[in-house]
This record gives C-alpha cells, structure tokens and sequence, in this order.
C-alpha cells in the first residue's frame, strides 16, 4: 500500500501533482477508487494519485447521445443518471468487486483506462469504442485533450484510443466523453441446455451470424450454471440474448428457437429473468474461485473457445465463455499460468491477469510479450507521454 | 498552393542510385519513374493540391513493402502510401523527393470465416470488394464510405472512414480486428488477430486515422456481419431547417437508432434529384432519408413511430418506400451527391466537419451567411444522426481567385464547426488541406504530444510527413519535433 494519497478535487490539482512528482522524480499509484488495483502487475510507489475526487457529470446531451464526465464519478451514478433519460454505458462495463475480492464502487476513469467491456462487446463493441472524448494529464504535468463531444471524429491522431486500456500508465484521465444509446425496451434471452462446448459455441454462432441482431452470447459448464440464479439443474448451457422494443424481441426470439433447432428444444427467460442472468455473466460470478487462485480474461477468436476449455481442464482450472466463445473467463491455481497463454496463443489470441497472488503478478508476463520490433516502439511511446516514466511503472510490463 | 518542406537535395542528387536501389525490390513493372506514367499518382481526391513523386513503386507482398521502406529508411527518403487516391484530403499528396508506394496490388482476399465472422484481405482490397466478397453468405463488411466502389481497406484504416450506416454499426475502428503492418525500419508486426480485445496497448485504435503516419498497413481482418433480413427508407420533407433538427432530436430522443439517418438542405435536394430522379420534393428546405432495418413488419412499426414522432413537425411530405428499388433509387440520390453537384458547378470542395447535432439550425444559418459573404453557392449533406455535415462549396477553378475563396470559405465553416462544440474533420481526414486549421481545435501542446508518438513510430519523420501536423519553422524537415523525439 502507499504511504501517502493524494487525491486533488480538480484538474488543476491533479496537474500538481504529477508536476511535484516529476521533480521529485517520484513514481506515482494512479488509480480511482482502487477497486482494481489487484490487476495486473504490481506497482511500486509511495504515493498513490486518486481521481476519486474528480466526480459530476459535465454534459449530457440526450438527444445527441453523448455523456461527459469526471473521471472519478462513480459508475453506478453516471449509469443511474443516465437511466433517468432511458440510456445506458453501451459496453455494459462489468462490477469485478466479488471476483477481484474489493469492496466500493468502481469509478468512470477506472473502466475507461482498464478498457473492462461486458457482453454486450460481441455485437456492441468494447468501452474503447464509446470514448468519443478524453481529457488526461500526462506524464510531464500537460493537459492533453483528444476527440470532443461529437459522435464522428478523425482530426489528429486518437488518443482517446491509446489512453483507454492504457491502464493509468500513459496519462491521468480527468474526464471522459462517452457515446451512449438508449436501454433497450426489452430483454429476452434462450437458454439452450445439455450442450458440450463444441456444440455450445457452434450454436452461439449460428445465433451470431443470423440476421437477429444477438446481443450476448455466452457458454457456461454445469458447476458455473448453478451460481446464476435460474440456470441451474440442466447442465452445461448456451445463452442468447435479444434487447430491442418487445415485439421484436419477441419475434426475432420465436426465429432463433426455430433456426436452432438441431442443438435440441430451447426455453426462453423472460425479462427480469435474462437482465439477472446477463448481470451475474457480465460480473463473472458463473466463475467459482478459491483463495489463492489467479483470475485470467482470454480473447481469442471464438471457435478456439471450446479448446481454451478443455486445456483449462486438464489444467485442473475452472472457466465459462462469453462472446460467443471468444472470451475465457478462467480461475485456478497460479501454477496454470503456462497452460493458460498456451491455450490463448494456440487460439490466436491474448490473455489478461485480473488477479492473482503478489508473488505471481511481479513474476509472469500479466499480458502477452510484444514482437521485438514492437516493444521498441511501446517503450517510445511510453516515453512520448510519460518521459520521465512516474505513472503506474511497471503495471503492464516489467521495467516500464 | 499549401506550404510543403522542401525537398531534401541530398535525395534529389541520389535519385538514379535511389531508383536502381528499389527496382531491384519490386517486380519490373512495379517501379515507375517516367514522367508520363507517374502523371496520375501527382494527386488523389483532392485535386486542387498537385506534386509529382521522384517515383512509385507497387509492390505485391508484404515483404516487398518491408524490402521498400527499409531501403527508404536507410536512405533517407521519405514514403508516401497510397491506396485507391480517393482522399478527398489531399491525405496522398506526394513530396517532390519521395516515394510513392501504391497498395493496388495487393489486392487479394485471404481468408474468410463465416463462423468467426471475419474476414482477412490485403489492404488494396477495395472496401467494396470485401462486401461483394462475403454477399453470397448474406454477410456484408459494415462501413460503406461514398468512395466504396473505388477506395481500398487499407486508406479506410489510414482515415478511419466512415459512412451512411455508422451510427448503427460505427466507423472503420469499430469493425476492426487485426493489422499486419510494416514500420518504416521495415519490421513487419501482427497487431490484434481474429479475437474481439487486444492486451496492451490498443495499437489498432491508434493505428486507425493516423492518415499512414505511423506505420505502413499490408494486410486488414474486419468483422463481417449478417445482413439484416430486410432495409427500407422513408422520405420526410420539411420547410426549415429548424423544424427538421428538432423533428431529427425527436427520434432520436425516442429510443430509435435508424440505420441510417441522412439530411439533405434545398440546394442538395435539387442537385441530386436532377442526377437520380429519386422523387425528392423540390418544394422543401429540408429532407431526411430514414433507413431502417428488420422484417417487413418490423419496419413497418418502425417506420410507423417515426412517421407518429413526425407528425408534430408538419412534414410537408412524408413517403414511405415501397419495395427495395424504391428505396435504391433514394439512396441513389444520397450517394451520387458529389457526383450531382459535379453536374452543376465545375468544381466544388467537400468539407468534413462534425457538430452537435443541436447546432444544426444554427450551423446551416450561418454557412448560407457565408456563402452569400463569399458568393460561391454551397449545398450541404449532412449525416444527422452522428452531426457530421459535407458543405460543399461550388466554385469555378477557371475563375482566378474563386479556389483561393472557396478555401477560405471552408476553413470559416471548420472554424464554426470548432466553435460550436464540433471537430474539424469526421471521416475525411486532415491531409493537407485542413492540416494548418489544426491549431483551431488542438493546443500547441497536444500537437506537440501527437507529434511526439509520430516520432516514436517514425523518428526520421520519413512517413507521410508534412500531413496532418502545421510546418514547424526553422525545422529542417519542417515537419515534426526532432528535439522532443522520444
């Protein structure tokens, strides 16, 4: 833990701060409620930068779609604003609290710079792709705005993208200017039972690739359908969701029941039924974890799920898929850290560490090694933003 | 004419050893140097701007790429990439002493998975090639910027190019996988693959409408999705321009996201009936050509609603098409603009500017001030769902003076787009043509930061240099900030 916090109440302040602490030639923790700093790898520092107190909406423009924000305003307050004008963060940005075993509210700045979409990513795309507008302090104490308040923006090169994910090692996010759309009149889901993997993700994708418009597409193991409230008792399972006005929900539900046939008879969720199952999947809560185990997030192209899942289990870990398979959600002992980037590479893909014990976070790569070619040019343009490397060093790779 | 730097004479007194150098690169075909042939590579969309290269070279793989620029590299001369010259921009618009290095091509389809839904293409794939590609499947690659037929995959990366359709289904970035790209030290680098979410940093994100700054894009894998089960438009005609944003805020506030949702002003309406015979009223002020999407009964409910959310606005016409030709023709119309107003003035300029789309009554009052203040005629087109409006401004390039106004003109109208909470390009990019207006909407100091993760991409500022960025003085590359390269 940091000795000291720092927490400015604005901008200004937070410019301070990283000016003090570039003199001083001080790294600092930069975070905002802190609710995910178990992720990744460790950072050493003996102050810690918080934005908690950079909170309020700025703008919010119901009719042009677009929300501003400060960084540290609480995700559930920007969503319950947001709900007030029948809209909603279009990512669906997950709670980790249960998972990353951390209590409090999560803020704003702290999904935007850790980049943490829910299901709604498959057909939606990921929070990078809402972030219209940022404004964040850099490592040298410099305000740097990119894009704006508008929905279409290619003037300069987008910062917005780098900062988001950049997990607070290339600048301090300040504020951030969201696209957002309305919630969905209705929610219906499917719920295919007695499925294997392979058959699982096969009919996760043929729901994909129909003319429905799906917007969650999930495969969960016997023992991860017990933990969602009224999934269980039928095995492992397959879930597609349909969020429109109700009457296509309803139809386009009633076709994918026909169009899927041959994966056996399908039930339908109602409602309130599909969002508290779609909640528990957003959250990970299907994922049962022990004390002392790693928590990893695989990307992979989604036909590789069903083997991400069997090398998970001869591994002796635990894990469902999201994404229509193209996401592992995988717990177990820090020791299948190996057979974890295994897998994710022989699926094309990459992996995340989310949590796991302080001896493994400083030892393993938390993501994946770049190309020689390219970590040349990661470091450049670590340095480009943060020269004299004070914010979170260290968080995503060893010695930067 | 736009400042360019000058040309580095060192290069220009190595031009035959430069030359035989990359002939030995790429196929014999592949390399062009007679005055005649590289006559149409002097320009792109833009064609205002005009600069004949030392040379183009067309290679056929990736490692003819890698081969190329890390010859150029070691050489010192700076690259210009080019796709299809589509930009309307000037984002090709080569330097006196540099390179041209042209994706045609490659133009090959590499892959394509139904089941992963994706599709990977070498970047001179047209964009409309990867839809043409994956239609037999009912699949279609989203972004349908109005260059489709001819621009490449790999331009769209460099623009982040948009379209009609992107407020549902986003713009280039959005639909976007995996890059193979070629640093301008010649590496060759996988970015992204076929899985949703990169770790690390999000180098497809940044790479995308670095207008070919960064790194050199060989080859692209794009999402493709399933086509809806059917599309229509409807037709709703007002007679002022506030009343059609207001009715535009209405369905938007309502909880509609139409697919597309296009306004045209009266000028527009009547250059491009004149061109499509699309039945546009002629009578009105404004027009707005809704598209949505489902079937059949969903787009009658939905076109149903917006027609109610209408109502209160006193349309003067309201039309529903009624088959898929029907609605053909209205887009014919919409996507034929540029070439229509081609019909009706010999030249004119496209500008690009985004605003909030409360702005718009506002916007539109003042661009017809403008256009009286300069006398040049504009008509303007306006993706309304997502703000971003394409004045475009007639002009008679013949008249002297009358390019140099229409400039300024459009620079007023990026000015105001600034002004009033927008941006100064949406999908076409900076290029050239809006690159010293840059300090309009960005701080020295965020330039200086952008121009700093240029130089950590390409420290010798070799890339595409002298876009995007204004000159900086007394620079010798005029171009870049060496002193802060990382």
């Amino acid at each position: 833990m940091p000795l000291d916090a720092l927490a400015p109440g604005d901008e200004a302040g937070v410019i301070a701060a990283v000016l003090a602490a570039g003199a001083a030639r001080e790294p600092l923790l930069v975070e905002g409620r802190g609710t995910k700093r178990g992720m990744l790898r460790p950072v050493q520092a003996a102050r810690s930068l918080s934005t908690r107190n950079l909170v309020g909406v700025t703008l919010h423009a119901p009719q042009e779609l677009i929300v501003s924000a400060r960084a540290g305003t609480p995700l559930p307050d920007l969503e319950a604003k947001l709900a007030e004008g029948g809209q909603g963060i279009i990512a669906e940005p997950p709670d980790l609290q249960g998972l990353l075993g951390t209590e409090g509210v999560q803020t704003l700045g702290g999904v935007v710079a850790t980049n943490l979409s829910g299901p709604r990513r498959v057909a939606w795309g990921a929070m990078r792709d809402h972030v219209m507008g940022v404004r964040a302090v850099n490592g040298s104490g410099e305000l740097i705005r990119s894009g704006g308040r508008v929905l279409k923006n290619v003037t300069g090169l987008d910062l917005c993208k780098l900062l988001t994910g950049s997990h607070g090692t290339l600048g301090v996010i300040t504020e951030v200017t969201l696209k957002v759309l309305p919630i969905a009149e209705l929610t219906g889901s499917l719920l295919l039972p007695g499925l294997d993997a392979v058959r699982g993700v096969a009919a996760l994708s043929a729901a994909l690739g129909s003319p429905y418009g799906v917007s969650g597409a999930a495969w969960l193991p016997a023992e991860a359908a017990e933990r969602v409230p009224g999934l269980g008792g039928q095995g492992a399972v397959a879930l597609v969701r349909i969020e429109d006005f109700s009457a296509s929900v309803h139809y386009r539900l009633g076709r994918l029941v026909t169009d899927l046939a041959a994966f056996g008879p399908a039930q339908t969720l109602d409602d309130a039924a599909s969002k508290a199952a779609w909640r528990a999947v957003r959250d990970a809560v299907p994922l049962r974890t022990e004390v002392g185990d790693a928590v990893w997030r695989i990307s992979v192209r989604p036909s590789a799920g069903p083997a991400v899942v069997d090398a998970v289990a001869v591994a002796g870990g635990r894990c469902f898929l999201d994404w229509g398979g193209g996401l592992a959600w995988v717990a177990g002992a820090p020791a299948l850290h190996d057979a974890v980037a295994a897998a994710a590479r022989a699926g094309g893909g990459t992996w995340t560490v989310l949590r796991a014990p302080e001896g493994m976070r400083a030892a393993v790569h938390v993501v994946p090694p770049e190309a020689v070619a390219m970590a040349a040019i990661t470091r450049r343009v670590k340095a480009a933003m943060d020269p004299g490397g004070i914010l979170n060093p260290g968080r995503l790779y060893a010695g930067m | 004419m736009i400042a360019q730097p000058p040309p580095k004479a060192d290069v220009l007194a190595r031009r035959d050893d430069i030359l035989a150098g990359l002939s030995h690169l790429v196929a014999k075909t592949g390399l062009i140097t007679e005055a005649l042939r590289l006559k149409p590579y002097e320009t792109d969309g833009l064609p205002a701007y005009r600069q004949t290269p030392m040379a183009v070279v067309l290679p056929e793989t990736t490692e003819q790429v890698a081969a190329v620029l890390r010859f150029c590299h070691q050489n010192g001369v700076r690259v210009i990439p080019r796709g299809a010259g589509t930009s309307l921009a000037g984002g090709a618009l080569p330097l006196a002493d540099s390179v041209v290095v042209g994706l045609m091509r490659m133009n090959r389809i590499l892959d394509i998975d139904y089941g992963d839904r994706c599709a990977t293409v070498q970047a001179g794939v047209t964009n409309i090639g990867i839809t043409q590609a994956v239609a037999g499947e009912g699949f279609f690659y989203a972004p349908d910027p109005s260059s489709q037929l001819a621009c490449m995959i790999g331009g769209n990366i460099g623009m982040n190019s948009g379209g009609a359709h992107c407020l549902k289904y986003g713009v280039t970035v959005n639909n976007l996988l995996g890059l193979r790209i070629v640093t301008m030290e010649g590496d060759i680098v996988d970015l992204g693959g076929a899985h949703l979410d990169a770790a690390g940093y999000d180098w497809l994100g940044l790479m995308t409408g670095s207008e070919g700054m960064l790194a050199m894009v060989t080859e692209v894998t794009v999402r493709i999705l399933r086509a809806p089960e059917g599309a229509r438009a409807m037709l709703v005609a007002f007679d002022s321009n506030e009343v059609a944003g207001q009715a535009v805020d209405a369905i938007i506030g309502s909880g509609i996201i139409p697919v597309a949702l296009e306004y045209m002003d009266r000028p527009a309406i009547h250059a491009c009936e004149a061109f499509a015979h699309a039945g546009y009223p002629l009578d009105a002020e404004a027009l707005l050509i809704i598209e949505v999407e489902g079937s059949t009964a969903e787009q009658d409910d939905l076109l149903g609603r917006i027609a109610g959310l209408c109502g209160p606005f006193h349309p003067i016409s309201l039309r529903v098409s009624q088959s898929a030709e029907e609605s053909l023709a209205i887009w014919k119309g919409r996507k034929g603009a540029f070439g229509a107003v081609g019909r009706i003035s010999p030249d004119y300029l496209c500008m690009d500017g985004t605003i909030p789309t409360g702005q718009l009554p506002f916007v539109l009052r003042r661009i017809n001030e403008m256009s009286d203040a300069y006398g040049l005629k504009v008509a303007n087109i306006f993706h309304a769902g997502d703000g971003n409006l394409h004045p475009l401004i007639m002009f008679d390039a013949n008249l002297a003076g009358d390019f140099e106004k229409a400039e300024h003109f459009g620079a007023d109208v990026l000015r105001l787009c600034v002004e009033v909470g927008g941006c100064l390009t949406g999908e076409h990019g900076v290029g050239v043509e809006k690159r010293d207006l840059m300090h309009v909407q960005f701080t020295e100091t965020e330039l200086n930061q952008q121009r700093r993760i240029k130089s950590a991409f390409d420290p010798d500022w070799l890339l595409n240099p002298s876009k995007v960025f204004p000159l900086l003085e007394g620079d010798a590359r005029q171009s870049g900030v060496p002193a802060l390269a990382a």
